[in-house]
């Protein structure tokens, strides 16, 4: 598992999910890796299968983003976007994020901290949700890829379900 | 002693993640996954007072963390391990689901790293609208395992 990094996820206090992660690159790399469209197509792409059409960026406190993803087998889309409260390039965002079909009430908001040390970076995501509920609610079903991954491997399930009925 | 039924799962977890929130709460159930313990017995690695032990220990309860044992003298508190359990998957299958994600950045962290200390002798740096002179990252097939659980 190449340059695979120390990776955290914990559920903290009452409404937050804290993301920490090191990767093996300069903090300013990892900043515009986050923030410019053409990189973040290449990686935030969700779970095998789906990929991300539209990846817009103004990137300034005030402005907006907004990512739409799609499973590329059965173009089933799901956008979320937001807005930038902080940029501190090359080391702290802090934005708005809603689902365009939100399964928790509210805006959640995503604040990113980057250190380096040594050439390596961390990532300190912190999600912070209007309620302890929506928290966990997001953790029992991660950023709505969850449901959707769920829906598509049904999808792929119940074919082989209907052939063993016939060949039975 | 089973309560599960008592709360949607979701109800459950949010007790189960608040009672996990407290070092000392965590501390008890680490030593209670060795066996169970009487509240004597459990107050005795911690510099506090056994109300005050109690009072986690109800926290725990309430979560359904731990339960009590039969016998009626001592009242043994026990791991309860499902709830735990549950708390646990949900986080790991999050992780899983960002591990997928980072993978694919790491890859992408290294190409960018590799083309720009090749074609400029740069250590790092990427400017807005120049990565098309980079080798693209194949975004179809993510490199590592994918986030099924």
């Amino acid at each position: 598992m190449k340059n695979s990094g120390p990776f955290n996820i914990t559920a903290h206090g009452d409404r937050e999910i804290v993301v920490t992660r090191v990767f093996d690159a300069p903090r300013r790399l990892v900043f515009d890796a986050y923030t410019q469209p053409e990189l973040l197509k290449k990686w935030l792409l969700g779970p095998d299968g789906w990929s991300m059409p539209v990846c817009e960026i103004d990137l300034r406190a005030g402005g907006k983003y907004r990512y739409v993803w799609r499973n590329d087998s059965n173009g089933r889309e799901m956008g979320m976007g937001g807005v930038y409260r902080e940029v501190v390039a090359p080391e702290r965002i802090v934005a708005t994020e809603v689902f365009d079909e939100a399964w928790y009430p509210g805006e959640a908001v995503d604040t990113i901290v980057l250190t380096e040390r040594d050439g390596k970076t961390t990532l300190t995501q912190t999600i912070l949700y209007n309620s302890r509920e929506t928290r966990d609610a997001v953790l029992k079903s991660p950023m709505q890829y969850g449901m959707a991954m769920s829906y598509d491997r049904l999808e792929k399930f119940l074919p082989s379900v209907g052939r063993e009925a016939i060949s039975a | 002693m089973e309560q599960y039924g008592y709360a949607g799962s979701g109800v459950r977890l949010d007790a189960t993640f608040a009672a996990l929130a407290d070092s000392t709460r965590r501390a008890i159930l680490a030593r209670l996954a060795k066996g169970e313990a009487s509240v004597t017995d459990l107050a005795e690695p911690f510099a506090m007072s056994q109300p005050a032990i109690s009072k986690h220990l109800k926290v725990l309860e309430r979560a359904g963390l731990i339960s009590r044992g039969r016998d009626a003298q001592r009242r043994p508190r026990r791991l309860e391990a499902r709830p735990l359990r549950e708390a646990t998957q949900w986080l790991e299958n999050y992780r899983q689901f960002w591990e997928a994600q980072f993978q694919r950045l790491d890859a992408l962290l290294h190409d960018l790293q590799t083309s720009a200390g090749k074609k400029r002798g740069r250590r790092a740096g990427v400017k807005a609208g120049s990565s098309r002179a980079r080798r693209p990252v194949r975004n179809d097939k993510p490199l590592l395992m994918t986030s099924d659980s």
